[in-house]
């Protein structure tokens, strides 16, 4: 907010309006017009179109959110009045039987999610510290400028990589994981698990895939909160005699702990959001992945993604009504986690 | 909240460590230095850990795969780092050396990952793109058995640059503002739209497709093409313009706008002479980033633009293929010329997203109001010459202006025409 904010009246205004001498406590009379005149900025009329235009740019993101969601309603309301709430824990989707919903593909992208989640976040975080306390301060700019550009190779591209380069390589690590670890955690096991192609197509390999595409959005916020930790504070820790990693653990850590949940919030709207990977790799099925090494999975994304050219209606308000439900959810995430990240960075809503 | 790593108060009387070292009776903290033992347990540890995990895992344990050789190196590695270290520092310095391998390996690793990415793509797309006909023809004529010297993917690309610069038309005016609304004149909304527009980052991009569908295609009867999915990519780009050009526009110096206003110049005379001008090279990374965003997406487009293998250069009518739905639909056959011709239309998305990336870093390398090198040599001869005919008689070397200094001071804001 500008502190000066007056406009072509000021000087009009100037000697304008008398102070108020009657209720005011600071109106005290005082001798010889020594009282403060109280300056009223005058708005102009140009001032007052471009206040108004551009407030209404600011609020059509409302008016954007707010449409989206009413035409999913709309649409979704014709699947979402035949099924009721069994919407919510219907796991098969069979439209023409009237049975679906979406309690298995729900579930189903969560588990993919928190696949993702569980590799990206150790690693976007560690990524995030060296970037911004370890690296050489000469290559920080060009680290910054490619973690930004994962972020923007396109999810096809991951997809594909994911299709063709990843999962002939990963198989061998499945099966490792299956085999050895299978006995003492139950849900690693698989059906056939000498046959390669049980392993193909799994909700882990989406889940990997998916961890990629997520690691430079969770590094950049994060990395960004690091950042702002605190100068004195950061020479406090040392000049106590601190290692590097005494002040990141003491200082930097503390200090960027909101931002860090935030990021980490804003990875799993992400990765519950993300079509064409999932879409790519998965095989489809409607059932609960109790085991995610094993090939088949879902999520509501990639069921929209495959499905969407159906021409029965209510197969496409079904569509529309799950759409709905995926939209709910990324929504509330996104808004806890950005309100968290705002409250955690300090500056953010005033001029520095 | 102490400060101090108080984990090691107990050993640190060794006089071995790197940092500390005791030279004619002085002490002398040489922090940050990379000495011979250093380099030398580094080494020691990942050639070692090589050894140990290919003896193990290529010879004794039934294993393979090149992914788990490297992630039980890692894990091997950081032991033997760990022990070789311990035998010379203390605790505290050792956690220091394990905690920077740790964060350097993550970054590494992240790296590599683009890298790969990159280069498979390159490598497999290369062998479509080499074919001249590639990049100038559609695939109309090509079935899916024809080789690589018959269709390509000049269909997709006009699609594809359509589709983006109508949604940058529609993107960038408004994100533009919603930023100005938010940096320039606040008051008691600018906190709800700044919480929206950061969800509305992370909305779903099929979300945002089915929105489109919903409401252009189903609800108004339009026919899906690639103005409908220049709408979706609309809603997908318009909050990360905002985002990236509201930073942009809060760091530019408050000082330019009550300079202006001392001036006498209005609020909108300030923003639109004074703040926008001065952001211009930050705003530009931010219109680049959003582009190279919106052009990448697929799933939105999937479910809005259709699907064509001829040319529609009209985005009005008529269903138009973009670049990730090129890649989307021929991946999926078994031929294996398909699959090439995905990844060349994979390379092609990528190069177009480097090259929009690649301008956004050269546009935005300066802080608002810091002059290019370029537009600083030219404010110079400007000044040489304005000062000429007047400088010649009194003292003309001594005053040197430094044109740098206040260029960088005062930018100066071109009128808008």
């Amino acid at each position: 907010m500008s502190t000066i904010d007056a406009g072509v009246g000021l000087a009009e205004d100037l000697f304008g309006p008398t102070p108020p001498t009657g209720p005011g406590p600071a109106a005290a009379p005082a001798p010889g017009g020594d009282t403060p005149i109280k300056i009223i900025p005058g708005v102009s009329r140009g001032d007052r179109i471009f206040r108004v235009l551009f407030r209404s740019a600011g609020l059509s993101v409302f008016a954007i959110m707010g449409l989206i969601a009413l035409f999913l309603i709309i649409r979704g309301a014709q699947a979402l009045r035949i099924t009721g709430w069994s919407f919510l824990t219907e796991q098969r989707w069979q439209t023409e039987a009237a049975r679906f919903g979406v309690g298995a593909v729900l579930p189903d992208g969560i588990i993919i999610a928190v696949i993702a989640l569980l590799i990206a976040v150790p690693v976007a975080l560690s990524a995030a510290l060296w970037i911004s306390e370890y690296a050489p301060s000469g290559l920080r700019r060009t680290l910054i400028s490619l973690v930004d550009l994962m972020a923007a190779v396109p999810s096809i591209v991951y997809g594909l990589w994911g299709l063709v380069f990843l999962t002939p390589r990963i198989i061998g690590f499945e099966r490792w994981l299956s085999t050895h670890l299978g006995g003492v955690l139950p849900f690693l096991k698989v059906r056939n698990p000498e046959i390669a192609t049980s392993y193909t197509q799994s909700a882990f390999i989406a889940g990997v895939v998916v961890a990629l595409m997520i690691i430079p959005v969770v590094c950049s916020l994060s990395r960004e909160v690091f950042s702002q930790a605190p100068t004195g504070e950061r020479e406090g820790a040392y000049a106590l005699g601190s290692t590097r990693w005494g002040m990141v653990r003491t200082v930097v850590l503390p200090f960027g702990r909101g931002g860090m949940i935030g990021a980490v919030m804003l990875g799993f709207g992400r990765a519950m959001g993300e079509t064409i990977a999932v879409a790519l790799i998965i095989s489809p099925v409607f059932a609960v992945t109790s085991h995610p090494l094993q090939a088949g999975g879902n999520s509501i994304s990639s069921l929209i993604a495959l499905r969407y050219g159906e021409s029965d209606k209510v197969a496409l308000s079904a569509l529309m009504a799950a759409g709905l439900v995926l939209f709910a959810i990324t929504l509330l995430v996104n808004m806890v986690a950005s309100a968290i990240i705002s409250r955690s960075r300090s500056g953010a809503a005033t001029n520095e | 909240m102490t400060l101090i790593d108080t984990a090691a108060s107990g050993g640190a009387t060794g006089g071995g460590t790197a940092y500390l070292d005791a030279d004619s009776g002085q002490v002398r903290v040489r922090p940050g230095s990379v000495t011979a033992a250093d380099v030398g347990t580094l080494a020691g540890a990942a050639v070692g850990a090589l050894g140990l995990v290919w003896l193990v895992y290529e010879r004794i344990m039934p294993w393979s795969g090149a992914l788990g050789f490297w992630l039980c190196w890692y894990v091997a590695f950081l032991f033997f780092y760990w022990g070789i270290a311990r035998t010379q520092w203390e605790v505290r310095h050792v956690r220091e050396k394990i905690a920077a391998a740790l964060f350097t390996g993550a970054g590494i690793f992240v790296l590599a990952v683009l890298v790969d990415l990159v280069g498979y793509v390159w490598w497999r797309g290369e062998k479509a793109v080499s074919h001249g006909n590639f990049l100038t023809t559609d695939m109309q004529k090509t079935g899916p058995l024809d080789g690589l010297n018959s269709g390509g993917v000049l269909h997709a690309m006009i699609g594809s640059l359509e589709q983006l610069g109508l949604a940058t038309l529609f993107a960038v005016p408004l994100g533009i503002a919603a930023a100005v609304f938010m940096s320039e004149i606040g008051g008691r909304l600018a906190r709800p739209v700044r919480t929206v527009i950061t969800a509305m980052t992370a909305l779903p991009s099929i979300v945002a497709g089915l929105f489109v569908l919903g409401s252009v295609i189903l609800a108004l009867g339009y026919d899906r093409s690639g103005f409908a999915a220049s709408l979706a990519l609309t809603v997908m780009m318009m909050p990360i313009v905002t985002r990236a050009s509201e930073v942009v526009i809060r760091i530019v110096p408050n000082t330019l706008r009550e300079a202006s206003y001392a001036l006498g110049g209005s609020q909108w005379r300030t923003v639109w002479n004074v703040v926008l001008p001065t952001a211009r090279s930050g705003l530009t990374t931010a219109i680049l980033l959003g582009m190279a965003r919106a052009v990448g997406e697929t799933s939105p487009v999937l479910l809005t633009a259709g699907f064509t293998s001829g040319k529609n250069a009209n985005p009005f009518s008529g269903q138009q293929v973009s670049l990730p739905l090129y890649v989307w639909n021929y991946v999926r056959y078994p031929q294996a010329d398909m699959k090439v011709r995905a990844f060349g239309g994979a390379l092609t998305l990528m190069a177009i997203v480097m090259i929009l990336f690649v301008a956004a870093r050269i546009a935005g390398g300066r802080r608002p109001g810091e002059l290019s090198r370029r537009r600083r040599r030219q404010m110079t001869r400007e000044r040489i010459r304005g000062a000429g005919p007047s400088a010649a008689a009194p003292r003309p070397p001594a005053v040197r202006p430094a044109p740098t200094a206040a260029a960088v001071i005062h930018p100066e804001p071109e009128p808008a025409s």
